[in-house]
């Protein structure tokens, strides 16, 4: 890179802003067509006029009834759930200051998951409206307990996080699935939600976790630019005046009320918290008030592409979500490991 | 003379858990000095600037700015009027310099005001100061120790309060890196009236660039005092064990400290 010119205009906030904008954009246009590949693709194609006359009430085949009935809802809920995922896995990230943190990694979607089976197991629950506040009461007992076993360890070491969150994550999922073996019909309730999908829910699923999804985003976006100074340690953010254990405290919430929303309605989908800020970091930099936004639109974007791709593969049956994230996510966690060690 | 910005310890004690690395420490640094803390490796040096700027909390005794307790003072309130250069800061991957420096607005700022020409002056005054403007663009973890040490500062300058702290500012530079961060450190001092306090390991450094000393051992306070009147032969043979004789530095007359041949190990003596 070549030195400064003098009499470049200085880049300020307003400016960058709408450097950014073309990325936006774009990143808006890719989402827009992984809407639209969701509505139309999967084991009965339907073409792209035929979506368009479904959604605006022209057509009433079965075609339309298709796109209507099951995948608009089924769209809707995955841009949701990739939304609160990809920024949660960012306000993580940004709160350990580990580029290996995740929902997935901290065994926060985990805690979430187990704490629900075992509500249906105990209380009888069968519908994902109700599983909301076990889910977030579950992810923030598993988001203590990763942080906790990392501090023992003196200083935080990044990869210790995520191995211990990840050793946390295999734990209960044994858990779960012994609570999930001692009673048959919370086997039939859990096993398909546990996989990890956004099919075959209605949109009334979302709306009792939209109040925790959406408070869980404001609190993130008011974060960001305390988040910025978070990452130059906490002794600088402390002398820059940032309550670093308020701050840390408020978007760990933040990260529990996202997660715990995403798999009340989804199950635990791996990996798209990981993913999402490390697809966006190289484009818009680490300014968490660029890099929330952009995970925003690269969260529900990974997640439509993987539950399109998940269609596809193996038609006219499909894979569930949270299986294909977990088979791409999988070499990327390994990747960052490496990446980070280096 | 009162002047402003001083800042005081009455009675600190400060712990790390169960150890005790400073205790019952009473002093007052000058406003519109600098102060360099010095001492022997271990000797809370660090420590002790850790509880002045309120990233380490007294076990007891107070820390006052101008005579107000800065733990009752809310962060940001501190952060206005105190900067601090922590001895090894966390620099974010790929993060540019003026990136970096636009961060010591922070305090300045509010949620949803907007970027100020005011915000945008003091960024470019302090880049300009540190001599970081033409590194602006530049990722700072791609930068030598020396430009990366001054492109801190700059976020310290950016912050523009009266009073800076620096921890240990010449750690892993060359001499002429050393020179220059403490060069900038007396300009700011001079041409900017602002406090500085650091700590130093250097006492022929701290002897030069600082107008007042406190010297600690074993988290104790040694001496304190302007350079000329607190380093003796005595001093540092009782602080640091070092036998030495202490004379005028040919280039500014302060006090400069030369170990004796031979003494500094006795088991290296030769015969």
């Amino acid at each position: 890179m070549t030195a400064t010119h003098q009499g470049v205009p200085t880049t300020g906030a307003p400016f960058r802003a709408v450097r950014h904008l073309p990325l936006f954009l774009a990143g808006l246009a890719a989402l827009a067509l992984c809407v639209a590949a969701s509505l139309a693709l999967g084991a009965r194609s339907v073409s792209p006029s035929t979506v368009a006359d479904a959604l605006f009430g022209d057509a009433h085949g079965r075609d339309a009834l298709v796109v209507t009935g099951l995948r608009l809802p089924r769209t809707v809920i995955g841009l949701a759930v990739g939304a609160a995922l990809g920024v949660a896995g960012a306000v993580a990230q940004a709160v350990t200051r580990n580029p290996l943190a995740s929902p997935t990694t901290l065994g926060i979607n985990a805690g979430a998951a187990f704490a629900v089976v075992v509500a249906i197991f105990a209380l009888k629950l069968d519908s994902p409206a109700q599983y909301v506040w076990f889910a977030c009461a579950g992810a923030a007992g598993a988001a203590l307990l990763a942080q906790a076993m990392a501090r023992r360890a003196g200083d935080i070491d990044p990869v210790r996080l995520a191995l211990g969150g990840t050793v946390l994550q295999l734990v209960l999922l044994s858990w779960t699935s012994a609570v999930m073996l001692m009673d048959q019909r919370t086997l039939d309730d859990a096993r398909f939600w546990l996989a990890g999908s956004v099919s075959g829910r209605s949109l009334d699923v979302l709306l009792p976790v939209l109040p925790a999804l959406v408070l869980g985003l404001v609190i993130a976006l008011a974060l960001s630019p305390a988040l910025n100074a978070l990452a130059l340690g906490d002794d600088t953010a402390q002398s820059l005046g940032v309550p670093v254990a308020r701050i840390r405290l408020a978007g760990g919430v933040a990260v529990v009320l996202l997660a715990g929303a995403a798999v009340a309605v989804a199950g635990p989908v791996a990996f798209i918290g990981l993913a999402a800020p490390h697809l966006v970091r190289p484009l818009l930099g680490g300014d968490h008030r660029l890099l929330l936004p952009g995970c925003l639109i690269a969260g529900p974007l990974l997640l439509l592409a993987a539950d399109v791709l998940g269609r596809l593969v193996i038609r006219p049956s499909e894979l569930e979500v949270g299986i294909v994230t977990a088979f791409l996510g999988a070499p990327l966690l390994a990747l960052l490991a490496r990446k980070v060690t280096r | 003379m009162t002047t402003a910005d001083q800042l005081a310890a009455h009675g600190l004690d400060l712990r790390y858990g169960d150890r005790l690395v400073v205790g019952g420490l009473d002093l007052t640094l000058p406003g519109g000095a600098v102060t360099a803390i010095v001492g022997p490796n271990a000797c809370g040096k660090s420590t002790l600037l850790r509880g002045l700027s309120r990233l380490l909390a007294p076990a007891a005794g107070r820390v006052t700015l101008d005579g107000a307790d800065i733990h009752r003072m809310s962060a940001r309130a501190l952060a206005l009027r105190m900067g601090l250069l922590p001895q090894q800061p966390v620099t974010p991957e790929a993060i540019t310099v003026e990136a970096l420096v636009r961060l010591g607005r922070y305090p300045h700022q509010r949620l949803l005001s907007p970027w100020s020409a005011a915000d945008q002056r003091a960024v470019d005054e302090a880049l300009e100061r540190t001599g970081t403007a033409g590194l602006r663009d530049h990722p700072v973890d791609q930068l030598s120790g020396g430009q990366r040490q001054r492109a801190w500062i700059a976020l310290a300058l950016a912050q523009d309060t009266e009073l800076l702290l620096l921890d240990e500012p010449t750690t892993f530079l060359d001499l002429r890196h050393q020179l220059d961060v403490l060069d900038l450190v007396a300009a700011l001092h001079a041409e900017a009236g602002r406090t500085v306090v650091m700590v130093l390991h250097d006492l022929g450094q701290a002897a030069r660039y600082a107008d007042h000393m406190v010297v600690l051992k074993d988290g104790r306070l040694a001496a304190t005092g302007a350079p000329a009147d607190v380093l003796d032969a005595d001093l540092v043979k009782s602080v640091f064990d070092v036998d030495c004789r202490v004379i005028p530095d040919p280039e500014t007359g302060t006090p400069l400290v030369i170990p004796k041949a031979g003494a500094v190990r006795h088991s290296a003596v030769s015969a």
